[in-house]
């Protein structure tokens, strides 16, 4: 019988090596696994390359292992929170690599991770500072990138219910990006409130095929926290999150 | 004579009143946002958010927040009946793929042929881009919201930006507090000056040449 139930966050998370790639979900404060990142920071791995669309929170979660002194290198498109200060001040030390990447690129490169694409030509970014040194061509009269697909060896995903084949479902906005982290990493992990029976899941409403996932682990659900406001107030500009 | 420049709401109503019923529409974070609360009430348009939202609402009533449902810009919002949640890599793709109408993007500059400066302010600051390029490169029509003027008084209508592109000759329209300036093939186009403003004036603050159509008649 296959049983991807692991019986605690400790446990799922027993296998991460020191210099491990991990993908880690959430956008802002929705969708964060918390609890598997609080397993990380307990279990000790050092030297993370962490890919997230943002750079940690107050002084928990991402912003705990920054603090913790333990990321080398922070993948991400958003790491200019009010917030984000364990990051910033890691940053502004040298102590931590930071590699910025549009939002819909960081995306689309674990996509292509996970569908086995060896590169894809993008328009975003064509002509920025963030595209220099890279490939480009023009496609249709239209300039494009070349990126290249963003692997992980972990992925820690939230989602709100899985069952024992590892078949998910999300909860709202907080999906944002565990489906795609799930499909590019060699082990996917989701910590999830509840824990179903195999068919308790429509299965026209599965989100995240089984296929992807590795490990399930049940976390008690808290009260709901909503975050302040994350970004930067009175930057003009749009700074999308 | 003596002109009033709009105030951030105004911009924001002349925005909301120039989207038309069944636009799929991303507000940028910032002043854009303002754009929800004018939209006419009378027709449907679908708002997106980048994390994974289509047919998003309002802010919800004090004690309903959700901390699963929130916008781009990490505040709480809703769901109107109808909406769809998905996946961060589909919602890009909805950007890039053109499948969004209308995206009103915040700036620090644009320039004469449509380039955008919205994502970094250069210097010091840590450089952050969040979805500013994926909509500015796959959006149909990229608007832009911004006080015409810095706060030295010096035009963020250039012919150049000096400062960090998010894309290039991608502005259509820009919607500042004294007018209205679309960007075509045979350059910038001012409209709904702000009245009291003479055109000459106008031009003698923008600086990069315009010309003027339409009505002066303030929306």
């Amino acid at each position: 019988m296959i049983d991807k139930i692991s019986p605690s966050v400790e446990v799922a998370l027993a296998d991460v090596r020191d210099g491990a790639t991990i993908l880690v979900g959430g956008f802002g404060g929705s969708g964060v696994p918390e609890e598997l990142i609080d397993a990380l920071i307990a279990q000790g791995a050092r030297d993370l390359t962490i890919v997230n669309n943002n750079a940690g929170n107050g002084e928990v979660g991402i912003a705990a292992l920054f603090k913790a002194g333990r990321i080398r290198k922070l993948i991400c498109s958003y790491p200019r929170q009010i917030d984000s200060h364990h990051f910033q001040a890691a940053y502004r030390a040298g102590k931590v690599e930071l590699e910025l990447v549009p939002q819909g690129t960081l995306s689309e490169r674990m996509r292509a991770a996970g569908a086995g694409i060896g590169a894809f030509y993008t328009p975003t970014g064509y002509g920025t500072d963030l595209a220099k040194g890279k490939e480009t061509r023009v496609i249709d009269g239209k300039g494009h990138v070349l990126e290249y697909p963003l692997h992980g060896d972990i992925a820690l995903v939230k989602a709100e219910r899985g069952d024992r084949w590892g078949n998910l479902v999300y909860r709202k906005s907080a999906r944002n990006y565990g489906p795609t982290m799930a499909s590019a990493a060699t082990v996917a992990i989701a910590q999830v409130y509840e824990v179903v029976e195999l068919g308790a899941l429509d299965p026209e409403v599965i989100v995240t095929p089984g296929i992807y996932v590795t490990r399930v682990v049940k976390v008690a659900r808290k009260q709901a926290r909503i975050p302040a406001g994350g970004v930067t107030r009175g930057v003009t500009g749009r700074a999308a999150a | 004579m003596s002109y009033a420049k709009l105030s951030r709401d105004e911009i924001a109503k002349r925005i909301a009143l120039d989207i038309p019923e069944g636009s799929y529409v991303n507000l940028g974070i910032g002043m854009p946002t303002l754009v929800g609360n004018h939209l006419p009430k009378d027709r449907e348009i679908f708002l997106h958010s980048e994390n994974g939202i289509l047919g998003m609402g309002p802010a919800p009533a004090p004690g309903e927040e959700d901390a699963d449902l929130i916008n781009a810009g990490k505040e709480p919002v809703t769901l109107l009946t109808g909406g769809a949640y998905f996946h961060h890599t589909d919602s890009f793709a909805m950007m890039r793929g053109g499948h969004l109408d209308i995206a009103v993007l915040g700036a620090f500059q644009v320039s004469v042929s449509g380039d955008l400066a919205n994502w970094h302010s250069g210097g010091d600051a840590i450089p952050a881009v969040g979805g500013a390029m994926d909509l500015a490169a796959g959006a149909k029509s990229v608007w832009v919201m911004m006080e015409h003027l810095t706060k030295e008084g010096r035009s963020k209508i250039v012919d150049r930006c000096s400062y960090p592109l998010t894309g290039i000759a991608v502005v259509k329209r820009i919607y500042t507090d004294l007018a209205v300036i679309d960007v075509t093939a045979r350059g910038l186009v001012a409209s709904r000056v702000v009245p009291g403003l003479a055109f000459e004036e106008l031009q003698r603050l923008t600086v990069v040449p315009l010309s003027l159509s339409g009505t002066r008649a303030a929306a």
